[in-house]
């Protein structure tokens, strides 16, 4: 084939890279777009830079008050900790429990459209609101302390959970279900035969994540007073005990890093 | 074939775990029930609570229909001042992140120790929620927006953070192979080889941590870090439950949008 | 004792799958379908058990219409059909012999299917059928880790085991090798004249069809163009059935006939269980 023969794409000499966005208007557009709209939310939020410089000093007088960080109090610490855990874990267990009726009920391979129309919206509007908003109405309801705390984080993991399952179930590959439906097995009997075996690894490590995220959200949700470690922590910002809150942060980290730590290798070993 | 060879051939049991399989299966049980048991009974949950829990929750109801649309003007402001906040720190922590990031992963990191860094990074910004480090900045910076944004940029760094370096540590490495084979600088590597091939997931990390920043944002008002959390507050403190069903409509429908505009430009991405 | 009546099946995005569609089965025979693709084939096997619902028409199995009983009989009706599919549809995290018992999971109560308990009976058959399909040894094997034709051979057990008195097979050959397809066929045809049991099979390979089947059934366009034997189909059938082509390779010569329908009524061929293990 001599050079005469082969076809070229471009009529330009040369060559352009290929972008993510092709045309150039739309490209240069946006960026212009992005630097317009930084100043003007910027102007109207009044961030200037008095602001920021006011907060240096400020910022270097709060961390000089955190270090050393007072580990005195220890056993209030312990407490608030010991009760985020099992916090996390009575959420978990009850977040599972009930995550399994509505993702089942959430798969449209398995259900009537009506049930699964009315779990899917069940599912959203749980995890539309933020969970500090649940738990402000929690508290409403049943008062101060972890009980608040618990039904939250039992919301935040139900809704969590059941998408998993609603969107693993509906994952599966439509045969396994045909195959032992033709066999005339009931509907309990295709749980337990065919859906369980496909779904439960999944399952159970998407539990133990949540379990991990759970000790996260139970110190946010401590700040409204739903019990936890975060009560603790908002009470010491709120007496300026910033060397007891570094001392608090300190061990949320910790124990994050741990949950995380744990999780991921049990997630691993039930692969 | 006798009798006891043919019960041998053909057995009449079968068990797909063996006994010591088995006893170790119940253990497991027996030690999670436990554990739970442990967990609510030291919670000293009042269980009488529930009985009139129903009850409670109509009537907080009712209070709260119809929703009080006049409330609707006072909602505008904040509600913008929430985006705001959203966006802003978004794209503030995407340019911490992104470096951050590199430093994060295994094969684009320059040492264990560097390594070490970033991970930590990482780890602490996503351990402290987002409202946490509310309270941390309105502390620092005094009540208001600053403090909302830093706190939703210094939350997103760990999870952009971590989500991009997982990427990078799966790309394909016989790209690099070929880049680094034509001589290229470590910089030109990076440029050449990792970056187009993790540009999709930065991008679509972004607009995925923006669209939940929305929500988080709606709450930061809450420990006096700007936005519509500090109406929603004080009309859940005053027991304006009308006013409050307004509010909570509206982040309904903000977060809605947020989450069809990402879905959508994720779609695009991928 | 299969009789189906004027069976319709109308979509609703409005495709008119099967119109009019009306054979009986009585003895124990392989009764070919053939046709080409969107013919209804795969939709007239499934309205036979109703997983898929026609729209009118009848199914008799013996007395009772399949197509309009409640939804408990149905289940009682379907544990005497046995299915097997094209893409075996095992479940593929279960050990072969949980998937062999699954067949009878219309018989057994569900605490003894949760505990995997089931009746002693039902085992010893089991590892009787895993033997014969060439599987022995393979009982606590995962599913997932066996090859095509293997899988296959467990669909084909697992149908064996509900004692089904029809078996309905969707293209069992699709998904396999050309060597692997006939060792199956063959498999298939040996337990239909074994246990007595007429099956219903959907073959797209029509020289396949031919060779194992004793009645064929054409399908196009959802009706029936051609009911007869296999000596029966000759070009012009195939050309009314699939269109114009050259059909002179397709159609089996007679000659070549006897080489592979050796397992006749009452002869065994105990060869086939050492090619079976091999492959």
């Amino acid at each position: 084939m001599t050079s005469s023969e082969i076809t070229t794409t471009a009529d330009t000499p040369g060559w352009n890279r290929i972008r993510m966005i092709e045309n150039p208007n739309v490209r240069y557009g946006l960026v212009v777009i992005a630097l317009i709209y930084i100043l003007w939310s910027a102007g109207t939020l009044e961030m200037n830079w008095t602001r920021l410089l006011n907060g240096i000093p400020r910022a270097v007088n709060m961390f000089s008050r955190m270090f050393p960080p007072d580990f005195g109090r220890w056993n209030l610490l312990v407490k608030g900790m010991l009760e985020s855990i099992q916090m996390a874990l009575a959420a978990s267990l009850f977040g599972m429990l009930l995550a399994i009726p509505l993702g089942i009920c959430g798969a449209s391979n398995l259900v009537p459209k009506p049930v699964y129309l009315a779990a899917r919206a069940l599912i959203v509007l749980s995890r539309t609101f933020h969970e500090i908003i649940i738990a402000i109405f929690f508290v409403k309801i049943f008062g101060f302390g972890p009980l608040a705390g618990v039904l939250t984080l039992i919301v935040a993991s139900t809704s969590f959970i059941s998408k998993m399952i609603a969107e693993d179930i509906e994952n599966m590959t439509p045969g396994q279900l045909e195959a032992i439906r033709a066999t005339g097995a009931s509907f309990p009997k295709l749980l337990i035969y065919c859906i369980t075996p496909n779904t439960l690894p999944r399952f159970l490590g998407v539990s133990i994540y949540r379990l991990d995220a759970n000790i996260r959200h139970s110190t946010v949700v401590g700040i409204v007073g739903a019990g936890g470690i975060g009560q603790v922590l908002a009470a010491s910002f709120s007496r300026y005990d910033y060397d007891f809150s570094l001392a608090i942060l300190i061990t949320i980290v910790t124990l994050v890093f741990a949950g995380e730590f744990i999780s991921s290798w049990v997630r691993n070993y039930l692969r | 074939m006798t009798v006891s060879e043919h019960a041998k051939k053909y057995p009449e049991i079968w068990r797909r775990f063996s006994p010591t399989e088995t006893l170790l299966r119940y253990l497991g049980y027996l030690v999670t029930v436990g554990v739970a048991v442990w967990a609510v009974s030291f919670l000293d949950l009042p269980w009488f609570y529930f009985l009139d829990a129903h009850i409670q929750a109509l009537d907080l109801f009712t209070r709260m229909w119809p929703p009080d649309f006049e409330f609707w003007e006072t909602l505008m402001d904040p509600l913008i001042e929430t985006i705001h906040i959203a966006t802003l720190g978004t794209i503030f922590s995407f340019f911490i992140a992104f470096p951050i990031a590199f430093l994060s992963a295994r094969n684009t990191t320059f040492n264990t120790a560097t390594w070490f860094v970033g991970r930590f990074i990482l780890v602490t910004s996503r351990s402290v929620n987002t409202v946490v480090w509310g309270l941390l900045f309105v502390a620092i910076f005094g009540p208001g927006p600053m403090a909302g944004i830093w706190a939703i940029a210094f939350r997103s760094i760990g999870f952009m953070g971590k989500l991009v370096a997982e990427a990078i540590e799966e790309i394909d490495e016989g790209v690099v192979e070929a880049i680094e084979a034509t001589g290229a600088s470590r910089l030109q590597v990076l440029l050449f080889g990792i970056l187009p091939q993790v540009l999709p997931v930065i991008y679509g990390t972004a607009v995925y941590r923006w669209d939940i920043n929305i929500r988080e944002s709606t709450v930061l008002g809450f420990v006096g870090a700007g936005g519509i959390g500090i109406l929603l507050y004080s009309s859940i403190n005053q027991f304006q439950w009308q006013e409050v069903s307004l509010i909570l409509l509206t982040v309904f429908g903000v977060v809605l949008i947020s989450e069809f505009v990402s879905a959508a430009v994720r779609q695009r991405i991928s | 004792m299969l009789q189906v009546i004027d069976l319709e099946k109308v979509y609703s995005t409005g495709t008119k799958a099967l119109s009019s569609v009306s054979f009986a089965v009585d003895e124990p025979q392989v009764i070919a379908i053939i046709g080409p693709s969107g013919a209804g084939k795969s939709t007239l096997i499934r309205c036979i058990n109703r997983l898929v619902a026609p729209t009118s028409g009848k199914v008799m199995l013996d007395s009772i219409d399949v197509a309009s009983v409640s939804r408990r009989e149905l289940r009682k009706v379907r544990r005497r059909m046995g299915m097997i599919f094209q893409e075996y549809n095992l479940v593929d995290r279960l050990t072969v012999m949980e998937n062999l018992l699954s067949g009878r999971l219309g018989y057994v109560s569900f605490w003894r299917a949760y505990r995997r308990k089931f009746p002693p009976r039902d085992v010893a058959a089991a590892f009787k059928l895993l033997e014969r399909v060439g599987l022995e040894g393979y009982q606590n094997t995962r599913a997932d880790a066996l090859s095509g034709g293997q899988r296959q051979r467990v669909g084909i057990a697992r149908a064996l085991m509900q004692a089904p008195d029809l078996l309905l097979v969707d293209e069992p050959t699709a998904s396999l090798d050309p060597k692997t397809s006939r060792q199956i066929m063959r498999l298939l045809v040996e337990l239909v004249n074994e246990q007595g049991t007429p099956a219903l099979v959907n073959i797209h390979d029509v020289a396949l069809a031919q060779s194992f089947s004793d009645k064929i059934i054409g399908l196009k366009e959802g009706a029936i163009v051609f009911q007869g034997t296999s000596k029966e189909i000759t070009e012009d059938v195939l050309t009314e059935i699939y269109g114009e082509e050259d059909w002179s390779l397709t159609i089996r010569k007679v000659d070549e006939e006897d080489e592979d329908t050796g397992s006749k009524k009452g002869k065994k061929d105990n060869g086939y269980i050492q090619e079976a293990v091999a492959g």
